[in-house]
């Protein structure tokens, strides 16, 4: 069916509201609604097993009329996958496997009887939550660019019209001029959610100012910052969002013509974007004459190639035109010239997804929430040393403590905080004494580090500072196109440096080096990736100096992580001298006899650490040398005791 | 069933007049052979009529291409920041001890290929491995060699 204008909307939102309703705990409908997450967390966890095992199911006891299966989106509760959702009643079962399906439907469906050793079970006081609103993880957050991932079947472009799904982009087409929904977009004060933090509303007018044709729209779904996944889940969870405000900008901009460039890595994403576009074009809301007006817009995929600069606009655009992803120097801006020359707007997913609702609410609503200068909310991916992984949404001027804390359920095993990585390879670290700052834009990069893309990583007291600068570095200089001199160069050579150090062969002059070179790299690199390649290193020798000190003076790693700076220890109290770990080991390195003592020989332990994982007892550790745990160590002696951790 | 060459032939009729389509048509390709030999990355560039140094050029600046042979299996370990603080690194040493290949390498008898990924975006069930199209979470060394054991 072509849908024409409003009144095809409504008629399609009446129909499939109720079920909506229903979930949105609105309404009681007769029978049962089961959302299931087939997000790639949960999909991996065996979530399509679970779907198929509920229904059979199903079908066994009769309850075919009763009880509904819906496929949606992410819940962001990463952790507890796979889930399912069951309304009435918002029941929230988490952990669910193929053989717990059974159950849930002879006891909750069949009988009524609620499945209690599913539900939510908060870790640290043990307390039960059978509903997802009460649940501390969802509690502190506002889901706007996530408002439909868990709640809609991505797969259905009815469910998205039922939650007013192209609702705007008709409003846009027929009530709406092209400078009216840019002057809505820059009262929103919505910005770019891919990092550089710049004003939508101006992007689009100077898109719209320029004069040359044919015009396009690209969406950066290039999504390649490790440790963020916000974009892979709206394209999972709601990929008519995306393609509705790409359709909206086109008009605003006077483009016909989008292009959304993904990750190939992204299997689950690009099989939803095509089945989305597909229904679009069939309904009419992509194509020739959307909603019956003069507007024409269509939308086509281009699939990255596994390159992490690509996500810098000037070298997407190279590598969507099929050449090496390499940036150039701007100006021109691609809003002048972009893809295949002619004047382009590039936003990313999160982004285009705020666009339909904030033409809904109005951009005095938007505007109303977050801060001063940062509006709205903004999507978090935390992942790392929290218990409760996954991806959240809240107002900017969130403080830190706030996600880490409430929503993010603190550090597991009771160790430690130690810092919060922000902003990906091109951020920094942010360290406890700063955990109340507010999220936003400015004051993030206030204290050395930046939004990015909104990756957290939470890192405790047995993660090593210089490591995980070494880390990020190594990914930069990995992903260094090539281009430019500072840095193709310069982050080789910078992360010598720091391979020195986190071996112990560091010297003092070397920390001065690192920070002269990083200064240069920032000032003289041709894109992104290089000015802020040197970010993490940079910040964390200003709030962790002392552990570069530690290193580099005392030849010693304070958290026990760098390799060449620890040792792995059997424990004597612990040991029961079953002899597993001498089995696991590849290079022999365990001596000793069954039922009497082992201990590793400092020479031949290669540090694969596979003896640690493989002891029943946990009787092997890792000791920092020179360390206060290693405080009995002498040089030649293999038969070292270290006091226990 | 067409035969590969068929299917390249398909392929190189359906992309040879649209300007800026050599990624697509070397991921395609890839698909078809597994990998880009000299032959092809020459057959595609005189179809699409681009100098073959500039289809090496791009085959070689992105990851996914592969000019080698890979295997039947492709385990892709994680290289993100979640994965690196939970313990990736491990997951990597195991398997490249196991398989008897470096990260990039194939194993003689064609049936596993080692590589690394940038993140998958799967922090949330760090560590994780990518085999075949399969995200697997939540690793420690043993089970991720008894994931790839059951690879036949």
């Amino acid at each position: 069916m072509r849908i024409k204008g409003l009144q095809d909307l409504e008629l399609i939102k009446k129909k499939h509201l109720p079920n909506l309703n229903a979930r949105l705990g609105n309404n009681q409908t007769a029978g049962y609604q089961v959302l299931c997450c087939t997000g790639t967390g949960c999909s991996s966890g065996g979530s399509e097993k679970v779907i198929k095992t509920l229904n059979n199911q199903i079908k066994q006891h009769d309850l075919q009329n009763k009880v509904t299966v819906y496929k949606t989106g992410c819940f962001g509760f990463c952790k507890m996958g796979p889930i399912l959702l069951v309304h009435p009643g918002q029941i929230f079962y988490c952990l669910v496997h193929e053989k717990d399906a059974e159950e849930i439907v002879s006891e909750h469906f069949s009988k009524g009887n609620i499945v209690e050793r599913l539900l939510y079970k908060e870790p640290i006081e043990n307390k039960i939550y059978p509903q997802l609103k009460d649940i501390p993880f969802f509690q502190a957050q506002q889901r706007i660019a996530l408002r439909n991932c868990g709640l809609i079947d991505p797969e259905e472009i009815e469910e998205y019209i039922a939650n007013d799904g192209y609702f705007a982009l008709q409003n846009v087409l027929h009530n709406l001029t092209p400078p009216g929904v840019i002057e809505i977009m820059a009262q929103s004060g919505l910005r770019g959610r891919g990092g550089g933090g710049f004003p939508v509303g101006r992007k689009w007018s100077f898109t719209a100012q320029a004069e040359d044709s044919p015009k396009y729209v690209v969406c950066n779904a290039d999504e390649g910052d490790p440790g963020a996944f916000m974009d892979r889940s709206i394209l999972e969870g709601d990929p008519h969002s995306v393609l509705e405000a790409m359709t909206i900008a086109g008009y605003s901009t006077g483009a016909s013509q989008g292009v959304i460039y993904v990750r190939a890595e992204y299997p689950i994403a690009i099989k939803r974007l095509e089945l989305a576009i597909k229904q679009a074009h069939q309904m009419g809301l992509l194509g020739e004459n959307i909603f019956d007006s003069d507007f024409s817009f269509s939308i086509e995929l281009r699939l990255g190639a596994g390159a992490f600069v690509c996500g810098e606009e000037t070298a997407l655009l190279k590598s969507a035109m099929g050449q090496r992803g390499e940036p150039r120097p701007r100006p021109p801006f691609p809003a002048v010239c972009g893809f295949r020359n002619k004047p382009t707007l590039i936003n990313n997913v999160e982004t285009y997804a705020n666009v339909p609702i904030i033409l809904r609410k109005g951009a005095a609503w938007y505007a109303s929430l977050g801060t001063e200068k940062s509006k709205g909310t903004k999507v978090f991916s935390i992942a790392g040393k929290i218990n409760n992984t996954g991806l959240i949404e809240v107002p900017m001027g969130t403080t830190l403590r706030t996600i880490i804390y409430d929503i993010g359920g603190g550090i597991p095993g009771g160790k430690k905080f130690k810092a919060v990585q922000t902003g990906g390879p091109s951020g920094g670290v942010i360290p406890a004494q700063l955990l109340d700052t507010t999220i936003d834009y400015e004051s993030l990069s206030k204290i050395g580090s930046m939004m990015g893309s909104g990756g957290l990583i939470v890192m405790d007291e047995t993660d090593c500072m210089v490591d995980i600068a070494k880390f990020y570095l190594g990914f930069s200089q990995d992903e260094s196109c090539g281009k430019c001199t500072p840095c193709r160069v310069g982050t080789k050579r910078m992360l010598e440096i720091m391979e020195r150090i986190t071996q112990g062969k560091g010297e003092m002059a070397d920390l001065d080096e690192l920070e002269e070179l990083a200064r240069d790299i920032q000032e003289t690199s041709l894109c992104g990736l290089g000015q802020h390649a040197p970010n993490p290193v940079l910040s964390t020798l200003h709030y962790f100096r002392d552990e570069y000190l530690a290193h580099v003076q005392d030849k010693r790693c304070p958290a026990g992580v760098c390799q060449e700076l620890t040792d792995f220890v059997v424990n004597p109290e612990k040991c029961i001298a079953c002899g597993i770990c001498a089995k696991a080991c590849a290079t022999q390195a365990i001596i000793g006899e069954k039922k009497k003592n082992y201990y590793i020989d400092r020479q031949k332990c290669s540090k694969c650490g596979v003896c640690q994982t493989r002891c029943p007892k946990d009787a092997i550790f890792k000791a920092a040398m020179g360390g206060d745990n290693a405080s009995a160590y002498q040089p030649g002696n293999n038969h070292t005791t270290y006091p226990t951790p | 069933m067409l035969s590969l060459d068929e299917k390249l032939e398909e392929l190189l009729t359906k992309y040879q007049d649209t300007p800026g389509a050599l990624i697509p048509v070397l991921q395609q390709a890839q698909e078809i052979y597994g990998y880009l030999s000299p032959e092809l990355i020459r057959i595609i560039s005189s179809r699409l009529r681009i100098p073959t140094s500039r289809t090496y050029g791009v085959a070689t600046f992105y990851s996914q291409f592969h000019l080698k042979p890979r295997g039947r299996h492709i385990i892709k370990v994680c290289q993100g920041t979640a994965c690196h603080v939970r313990g990736g690194s491990k997951l990597m040493e195991v398997l490249k001890n196991y398989l008897g290949a470096q990260p990039g390498e194939t194993t003689e008898d064609l049936k596993f290929t080692l590589e690394t990924v940038a993140c998958l975006g799967a922090c949330g069930l760090a560590p994780v491995v990518m085999i075949n199209d399969q995200t697997v979470g939540q690793l420690t060394p043993e089970k991720v060699l008894q994931k790839i054991t059951t690879c036949e």
